[in-house]
Parts: C-alpha cells; sequence; structure tokens
C-alpha cells in the first residue's frame, strides 16, 4: 500500500489528509499516479491541471513526474511552501 | 538543533544555548522572524495557521543546516520554527549561528532562512474578520534561492 498525504490548499480542496492505496498496475511513475488520482477523483484531476503550481514529494523528499514508485512509498501532494 | 514547536521561544536562552554550544565563537548571528501585521483587500489579518509535513519538514531543515555547514565555517545551527494559531506580532521562526568570525555566521543565517521559506513544508493560512486565505508563495523567495545558486557559478 501507498500511503497519500495532501496538505494545505490541496488538504482543503481534496477534503481529506490522507489516503492509502495499492499502487495500481501499469502505474510506476508519479506521473503515473498523478493520472491514475487524475481519473479517480474530479477534484484530483483540477488540481493536477489547474495554474497553481502542484508539488510532490516521495518519501519525504521533493520528486519530479517521472520518479519511479515502489509498492510501500510515502507520496505527499502540496501547494509552494510559505514558512518562515 | 532543530525545534518544530507551538511554544513560544525565547531569545536569551537561545543565545545563551548558542553560547555554550558553540564554545570558542567569536561570532553569533540570531534571526527572529515574527507574524506581521498585515492587511488583505484593506482588512487587517487576526491571525496566522502554520501547517507542516512532520517528518519531513525536520528532514528538510537538517539538510538546509547541513549544507549550510558544508559552505561556512560554523560551530553551532539553532533552528526553531513555529506551528499552530499565531496572533500578529508573535515571534515565528528563529535562526541562531556560531562561527569564529562574523562573515560565516551573517551568511550561514541569511543561507538557513532563504531556503526554509521555500523549501521546508510549511503552509501559511492568513485570517481575517471575512474569512480565510493560505498566503501564496513569493517570487522574490524564489528569486533570494537563485542568488545562492549564482554565488556556485
Amino acid at each position: 500500500m501507498i500511503t497519500i498525504h495532501y496538505f494545505a490548499s490541496v488538504r482543503e480542496a481534496m477534503a481529506r489528509d490522507r489516503e492509502q492505496l495499492e499502487l495500481p498496475p501499469g502505474v510506476t511513475t508519479v506521473a503515473g499516479l498523478v493520472q491514475h488520482l487524475g481519473q479517480q477523483d474530479a477534484r484530483f484531476a483540477r488540481l493536477a491541471g489547474g495554474d497553481n503550481p502542484l508539488l510532490v514529494a516521495v518519501n519525504q523528499t521533493i520528486a519530479t513526474p517521472s520518479q519511479s514508485l515502489a509498492a510501500d512509498d510515502e507520496v505527499a501532494f502540496f501547494p509552494p511552501m510559505t514558512g518562515g | 538543533m532543530i525545534s518544530i514547536q507551538a511554544e513560544d521561544f525565547d531569545l536569551a536562552h537561545e543565545y545563551a544555548a548558542l553560547r555554550v554550544i558553540a564554545g570558542d565563537a567569536g561570532a553569533i548571528v540570531t534571526f527572529s522572524g515574527l507574524v506581521r501585521e498585515v492587511y488583505r483587500a484593506g482588512e487587517a489579518i487576526t491571525s496566522l495557521t502554520l501547517e507542516h509535513y512532520p517528518g519531513m519538514t525536520e528532514k528538510r531543515l537538517a539538510e538546509i543546516a547541513a549544507e549550510a555547514n558544508a559552505r561556512w565555517q560554523l560551530l553551532a545551527t539553532r533552528i526553531i520554527h513555529r506551528v499552530g494559531r499565531l496572533q500578529p506580532q508573535e515571534q515565528i521562526v528563529f535562526v541562531g549561528t556560531a562561527s569564529a568570525h562574523r562573515q560565516d555566521a551573517f551568511a550561514a543565517c541569511e543561507y538557513i532562512m532563504d531556503f526554509l521559506k521555500s523549501e521546508a513544508p510549511f503552509w501559511k493560512k492568513q485570517e481575517t474578520e471575512s474569512g480565510s486565505h493560505w498566503v501564496e508563495s513569493r517570487d522574490a523567495d524564489a528569486e533570494a534561492l537563485v542568488r545562492w545558486q549564482r554565488r556556485d557559478d
């Protein structure tokens, strides 16, 4: 099972802070997961296709769309960070 | 040392602790960030709420501190970032650096703050009387990181 976390405006748009799912067959990268989640949930499709940047971390490190995923990875989606 | 906490921090206490850890430091630089009493569409903000990604926040801040230690000769670094609901004028972030000489302490403190703002997973939400809004990231913060990369070239 992969665990997906949503933070800040992404958490509010998804109406949940986390979910778990089996990595679907054929989904091997971050880009593949984004496509899968967009097909499952129109809210996610709007976030991924919108004007505001959507960032992703895999196992708590910022990742790119081409990064590969393993069965028990921790993935997180969030907007640009605004600390300090 | 890195702390993510809801509680406030005490500048004198943190400075004293840095002096002890840093031993023979010739310079200690401390930076404190405060919640500004900003206005949004003519309305003063009533509070600022900080959300973070537990685990990744500590991990990224530790990497930023390690990067600063690799670039400059530092004897100690300290980062405190508050989370939760804060009021205008409250302290929100502390960065302290100790070094033999002031140039390294100044540069490292600024470097840590610049990267903390754009690369540590914190998100700010402002509340006003009429609602709440997520703070958008600033181009100026991203440009600050580009300046550090140029210095490397």
